[in-house]
C-alpha cells in the first residue's frame, strides 16, 4: 500500500476545556474519519488532547509569502494600537 | 492448577500473543500512520496482558512471577486461540485478524465487568476502553478495504475466508468456562454470539464482503494444542530470557 495516494491533513488539539483547538501537525489518511484516529494515535497518545480537529491541506488557503510586505509591514509602525498608551488605575491588578 | 488460575490465562494469552503478533510490525507497518495505530493496539494488548499475569502469578502463590508466566511457559502450556497466533500476512490479514477479535473481545469484556472477582472486573472494565478503540479501527479498515478497489476487496475477502475457521474457538468453553460461570467470575461465551454475529453482520454489509460459506472449524490453543507458528513467535518472545535468564530491564 503506497501513501502516495492519501490526501494531506492537517490536525488540531484542543488540550483542555475552555482553550482553542491548536494546531500540532499533519498527517496522511485517506478520509477526514481516519484522520481523526490517525491524530489520535500520532497526536494524543500522551495525554495531550480532549478533542482533535482536522482539516484538508489543500482546504486551507493561506497568504502569499510575497505579500508580506504589504500585508505585514504597515502595521509595524503603528505602536498606538497596542493598549500601553493608558494609564492604569491605581488599585487595578491585573493589567 | 486453579480454574481461575486456568481462566485468567487464556485470556492473558490471547492478549500478549496477540500484542507480540502486532509488536512485529513495528516500524514495518504499510504507513507511518498505522504503523503507530498498530503498534498502540499491541501495547495496549500487553498492558492487558501483563495485569494479567500479575494477578495469577498472585494467586498462583508458587513464587512464579508475571515475567516467568509471560516468558517461561512451554508451548503447550499457552493458552490463546488459534486465531491470535496467525502471521499477519498483508495488511488485510492483519486487520480482518485484529477486527474478528475486536468484535469478540467487545462484548467479552462488557460481560466480564460484572465478574464477582473484583480484580477480573476491574481489568476488564479498563480494557474495554481501549477494546471500543481497537474495534473501531479494525472495522473502520475492514469497512474501507472491503469497499474499497477491486483489490483490497480481494484481499480482505480472502483472508477472511481465510481466518474464519479459527473463528469459533473464541466461543470454546470446557469445565473451566462453567465452574467460573456458576461462581459468578466468568462469562457464558455462548450467551455473547447473538451480539457477535449483529457486530460482524453490520460490517460485512457496510464493507461488501460476504460470509464465507464453510462450517470447517478448527481449535485446540485453549488446551495448548497449537498451530506450528506458535513456537515460531515464542522463539522470539522468549529469546532474551532464555539467554540471559532472569534478565531485568
Amino acid at each position: 500500500m503506497s501513501t502516495k495516494d492519501w490526501p494531506l491533513w492537517e490536525v488540531f488539539i484542543r488540550s483542555k476545556q475552555g482553550l482553542a483547538h491548536k494546531h500540532v501537525g499533519s498527517l496522511h489518511a485517506p478520509d477526514a474519519e481516519m484522520a481523526v484516529e490517525n491524530a489520535r494515535d500520532v497526536y494524543t497518545r500522551r495525554n495531550e488532547g480532549i478533542s482533535i480537529w482536522v482539516v484538508e491541506s489543500s482546504q486551507v488557503f493561506a497568504s502569499d509569502p510575497s505579500d508580506s510586505d504589504a500585508f505585514f509591514e504597515p502595521a509595524q509602525s503603528k505602536v498606538y494600537r497596542h493598549p500601553t498608551f493608558y494609564e492604569v488605575p491605581e488599585g487595578i491588578a491585573h493589567m | 492448577m486453579s480454574a481461575l488460575n486456568t481462566y485468567i490465562l487464556r485470556i492473558a494469552d490471547d492478549s500478549l500473543i496477540l500484542g507480540q503478533r502486532l509488536s512485529e510490525l513495528c516500524g514495518h507497518g504499510p504507513a507511518i500512520e498505522e504503523d503507530i495505530a498498530l503498534t498502540n493496539v499491541a501495547l495496549d494488548l500487553i498492558g492487558q496482558a501483563t495485569s494479567l499475569y500479575e494477578y495469577a502469578a498472585e494467586i498462583q502463590n508458587g513464587g512464579k512471577t508475571s515475567d516467568d508466566l509471560a516468558f517461561l511457559r512451554l508451548e503447550h502450556q499457552y493458552l490463546n486461540t488459534l486465531l491470535v497466533e496467525q502471521p499477519n500476512g498483508d495488511f488485510g490479514m492483519t486487520i480482518v485478524r485484529q477486527w474478528l477479535f475486536d468484535t469478540f473481545r467487545l462484548p467479552f469484556y462488557e460481560a466480564l465487568q460484572q465478574s464477582k472477582d473484583a480484580q477480573i472486573a476491574g481489568i476488564a472494565e479498563k480494557a474495554l476502553k481501549e477494546t471500543r478503540y481497537h474495534w473501531r479501527h479494525s472495522s473502520e479498515w475492514v469497512i474501507r478495504l472491503g469497499d474499497g478497489t477491486e483489490e483490497s476487496h480481494y484481499r480482505v475477502q480472502e483472508a477472511l475466508n481465510f481466518l474464519y475457521k479459527y473463528v469459533d474457538e473464541l466461543f470454546y468453553m470446557d469445565d473451566i468456562d462453567k465452574e467460573m460461570i456458576e461462581k459468578g467470575i466468568g462469562v457464558d461465551l455462548e450467551s455473547l454470539r447473538p451480539a457477535f454475529n449483529e457486530r460482524l453482520k453490520h460490517v460485512l454489509e457496510a464493507s461488501t464482503l460476504s460470509m464465507p460459506a464453510y462450517e470447517w472449524k478448527l481449535k485446540g490453543g485453549r488446551v495448548g494444542r497449537h498451530t506450528e507458528h506458535l513456537g515460531h513467535i515464542l522463539t522470539e518472545l522468549q529469546y532474551m530470557q532464555r539467554a540471559y535468564p532472569n534478565l531485568q530491564w
